[in-house]
């Protein structure tokens, strides 16, 4: 074997924690992180729709921020801390979003869903009344092509108040 | 049967309420099951080599290279996928003139347009797939290229498929009036140009198959991302040499579809054909690239329009030359002369006058292929039709709501039939642009506007009337030869448990097919909502129908399920009135319990007719009729289409410095019948105004001379976000339809029908002080700004 080769492998062991559960792999190093949630892991949760970072379908969190799942590596993930939509919705650190999402029928053929649900949860995690400007901006990296994102906005909006006000809504 | 609508009051009042889908809350759980989501044993992946040519003869391939790469399991060339899968010609025989070439699944000699497919490498994983139609050499001999639609038809301009004799596919003239000696007399006569820019769907979820066939019971069962499942069905069968019988598609949740998922395309057919040679499950699904290159483009026309007016502003005469290119290939098999059909139906639509000349012309090119999406012609016909009405108010001082009070159909003038031969059932433009005028305050709009014009701000108001195509009827395509069902049916089922099972032929997108249909049967019955279960997208169980397109699912699926329900709910009756020694006429059901229909009181739970049908049948009389499945089917026959109709207004802002436009709010009114969910109705309309904005101001298909898509990706290629989009207000009038019970007409295609043409006007109502105008989609800031006359 050359000194390249050695230097390159083309497999990677990983150790990380997926929805909070540890998780042990072998990993192709081309192996994308959207591919080894939904392949290997059976989490089909995130969507790949466009693969080039642009549309927001596959959006998920390491490590406490979004990510988009096609622009990083499961190599990458040594360590990491992921949470999908699975282990977001089993904690119920969304069901608030998630019934808004519902009641106010933000949501149509739901591919887009996962992905704009974490980048809703990211504005709401930094508090307060966002304005309704404030939450177009911040949902503009994720593509939605059935809602008109009206109804997104609503919702989050929703969502904010409540928690700004102390509300418990309930899933 | 019947429901009294008038009465809000009345036992399960379930039809014109908002109702939650029962499908969301499973899609915002990440619970979806969407094509790509499904992995069976011994599933290959295909990928495809495609070409890089928009017009070039195949000389040779070699695949030597790519089989040998680890996990590629066979590779198919486009004749030999053709000893497989038999070519088709999409023409439909009431389009009198249509003509296409046959097309295979995978190119063979030829390739026509860059993107087609020409190899197919079939393998363990997608990555090795890919990694195999790396290595396929395919050698080209490059052909002259056809792009420009005016100039397709010229002598000096190559044909595209010799055998045809020219590059014209369809060409279709309408002619009511004596449209010349009217133009000639008119006392006003205005002249505009338009083009709509080619564009198409960008379903966020990319078209999907998953073919799978068991040669042992010789059954192909196809998973697939569809609008159409029973269509599918019966054109997977015809070209693999498959009994329908045989052939069985099952679509579950579809990532968007907006039109784009309703066609035929040769790369799905290549994968169901490579299933059944292989006699293995494949699956394919589009990556974006190919999305942008091989899902249908639409809209690519350039029009020539003049309208004629006496001086109060009374419209005499519409006359329109539309030019359309499709790409080599009419589409299979609902055409690509649809769209310019459509433009001839529908221009004009709204208005009443007499004298109409329209004629459209389709011609091939070397881009990707064209056919119906969202709003088919609608958008084109509305922009034509209302810059026209626009241009013609500027031309006599005219306030634009004025001119269109003075020329919209009036709403006792029904039935109407149009110059185009459209015929109206009932229709309220102007109830319905009074609505909207009340909700945007037009008046104080106008006044702002003035003011912010004196501090050098221009804004301005736009309104768009149009009329829409819905709940077809065999015309559409039946009568043309194609295999598309325009009945839909449901089967409605009691179990022993009291609940509900409907299956529909209509499909879900998205749109919330599925809970209008609960709603439907849990009112039609007398059940809660919650206990109907609702299955569509599966051949084998649903009752043939076909499925979402052209805004059917309400209208027709809608009333289909209303009828089982009713029938049901009658079994039940004739059950109960023996169980209870009473007539089935003094009865009901009511949430989900036998009722005195004079008192409402309870009688008997549906469980406990249930348990004694079911378990203790020896109990009732025999012979006792006791079928606790009913199937109804429903279609149109006294029209051939039901026209709704709306109106829209775009408010907005011009940046004269940078050509900009910001949208500030949007107003839509329209009747589409009964409106069965109002919020699902509302949020189709908001989807279908944002996608019509995006034809509007963003998205376009760039081509160069050579063929070549330019912008192929997300990032190049625009489309609505977010931050950009305005907030949209949506009001109803509700003219129900005569043709059903439940009176409802399609609401999935209007927000998209309107609004371009409401965008353009505003733009134009905002430039006029400064003397530009813009005709030309998208209305990018470089157009604005030439439109200024400022670069």
């Amino acid at each position: 074997m050359s000194d390249t080769a050695q230097s390159f492998p083309t497999r990677v062991d990983i150790s990380l924690t997926v929805n909070g559960e540890p998780v042990d792999a072998r990993v192709d190093v081309s192996r994308h992180l959207v591919d080894f949630l939904r392949l290997d892991l059976g989490l089909t949760g995130a969507h790949a729709g466009c693969e080039h970072g642009v549309c927001g379908a596959c959006t998920l969190q390491v490590d406490g921020e979004i990510v988009r799942g096609c622009l990083m590596l499961a190599a990458q993930l040594d360590g990491a801390e992921v949470w999908t939509v699975e282990g977001l919705t089993e904690t119920g650190a969304l069901a608030d979003l998630q019934a808004a999402f519902v009641e106010r029928n933000a949501l149509q053929c739901g591919f887009c869903t996962p992905g704009m649900l974490f980048a809703a949860a990211d504005i709401l995690a930094q508090g307060g009344q966002p304005s309704r400007v404030a939450i177009r901006e911040h949902i503009s990296g994720n593509y939605c092509r059935c809602t008109g994102y009206e109804a997104v906005v609503d919702a989050i909006e929703t969502v904010a108040g409540a928690r700004a006000r102390g509300e418990e809504v309930s899933a | 049967m019947t429901i009294n609508f008038g009465n809000p009051d009345r036992p399960n009042s379930y039809i014109g309420r908002t109702v939650p889908r029962p499908n969301a809350r499973r899609l915002v759980e990440g619970r979806g099951r969407y094509v790509d989501d499904i992995v069976l044993p011994r599933m290959l992946h295909v990928a495809f080599v495609r070409s890089p040519h928009a017009h070039a003869r195949i000389l040779s391939v070699d695949t030597q290279e790519a089989a040998a790469v680890r996990g590629v399991r066979r590779i198919f060339t486009g004749t030999e996928l053709a000893e497989h899968c038999t070519p088709w010609v999409a023409v439909l025989a009431h389009l009198k003139g249509l003509k296409s070439a046959p097309q295979h699944a995978l190119a063979v000699d030829r390739v026509t347009w860059t993107g087609e497919a020409v190899v197919a490498v079939v393998a363990d994983s997608r990555a090795a797939a890919e990694d195999g139609a790396a290595l396929v050499e395919v050698e080209y001999d490059p052909l002259p290229v056809v792009t420009d639609i005016r100039t397709a038809l010229d002598a000096a301009t190559p044909l595209i498929h010799p055998d045809l004799g020219d590059n014209l596919t369809f060409r279709r003239l309408h002619e009511q009036g004596e449209v010349d000696t009217v133009f000639a007399e008119a006392h006003t006569v205005v002249e505009a140009s338009f083009k709509t820019g080619r564009h198409t769907g960008v379903c966020l979820e990319p078209r999907s198959i998953l073919a799978d066939y068991n040669p042992a019971e010789g059954q192909m069962t196809v998973h697939h991302s569809t609008q159409a499942p029973h269509m599918m069905q019966s054109i997977i069968a015809r070209h693999l040499d498959l009994p329908e019988g045989k052939v069985r598609v099952i679509c579950g949740d579809v990532g968007g579809s907006y039109g784009i998922k309703v066609h035929v395309y040769p790369d799905e057919m290549a994968t169901a054909a490579i299933a059944k040679a292989m006699g293995r499950p494949v699956k394919f699904i589009a990556d974006r690239i190919e999305s942008f290159t091989t899902d249908i483009h639409a809209r690519d026309h350039e029009i020539d329009a003049r309208i004629a007016i006496d001086g109060e502003g009374k419209i005499l005469a519409i006359d329109v030359d539309d030019w359309t290119g499709i790409g080599p290939y009419s589409v299979y098999p609902r055409t690509s002369a649809i769209e310019g059909n459509q433009v001839v139906n529908l221009c004009g639509g709204p208005y009443d006058f007499a004298a109409y000349r329209a004629r459209t012309t389709v011609v091939l090119q070397n881009k990707t292929p064209t056919c119906q999406y969202r709003a088919v012609g609608h958008p084109i016909a509305a922009a034509i039709t209302e810059g026209l009405v626009d241009f013609a108010a500027e031309a006599l001082g005219m306030d634009p709501v004025e001119i269109r009070r003075r020329n919209l159909i009036k709403d006792d003038a029904y039935p109407y039939t149009s110059p185009a031969n459209m015929r109206f059932e009932g229709l309220s433009h102007h109830a319905s642009l009074a609505k909207l005028l009340e909700l945007m305050d037009y008046d104080g709009l106008r006044a702002e506007q003035a003011a912010l014009r004196e501090k050098g701000i221009y804004r301005g108001i736009g309104i768009a009337s149009f009329i829409e195509l819905t709940n077809p009827s065999p015309f559409m395509y039946g009568i043309g030869g194609a295999r598309i069902s325009a009945q839909d049916g449901c089967t409605v089922r009691m179990d022993p448990d009291g609940s509900v099972v409907a299956m529909s032929g209509v499909t879900e997108q998205g749109q919330g097919t599925e809970a209008m249909l609960a709603q439907v049967v849990a009112e039609a019955v007398g059940v809660p909502v919650g206990r109907v279960k609702v299955i569509t997208g599966d051949t084998q169980t649903t009752p043939y129908g076909g499925g979402t397109w052209a805004s059917r699912g309400a209208g027709i699926g809608g009333e289909a399920a209303l009828q089982a329900g009713l029938a049901l709910k009658e079994s039940i009756l004739t059950v109960a009135a023996s169980m209870l020694q009473a007539s089935a006429e003094g009865l009901d059901i009511v949430d989900g319990a036998v009722a005195d229909k004079a008192t409402g009181e309870a009688r008997m739970p549906l469980e406990e007719l249930g348990r004694i049908v079911y378990f203790r049948g020896d109990t009732l009389p025999k012979g006792l009729p006791r079928e606790l499945v009913q199937t109804r089917h429903f279609i149109t026959s006294d029209y051939p289409f039901a026209f709704t109709n709306g109106v829209q207004a775009s408010y907005l802002e011009v940046d004269t410095e940078t050509g900009f436009v910001k949208l500030l709010k949007h107003w839509c009114v329209e009747d589409c019948g009964r409106v069965i969910n109002p919020q699902l109705v509302d949020e189709q309309i908001r989807g279908g105004i944002v996608q019509g904005i995006g034809g509007a101001l963003y998205e376009e298909c760039h081509y160069d001379e050579d063929g070549q898509l330019l912008n192929a990706n997300m990032a190049d290629y625009l489309v609505p976000m977010a931050a950009e989009m305005p907030d949209m207000v949506i009001g109803h009038v509700e003219t129900p339809t005569k043709e059903s019970v439940l009176g409802a007409k399609g609401a999935g295609e209007a927000g998209t029908a309107g609004a371009p043409a409401a965008v353009m006007n505003a733009i134009n109502d905002a430039l006029r002080p400064l003397g530009g105008r813009v005709t030309e989609m998208p209305f990018t800031p470089a157009r604005i700004l030439a439109a200024l006359g400022t670069v």
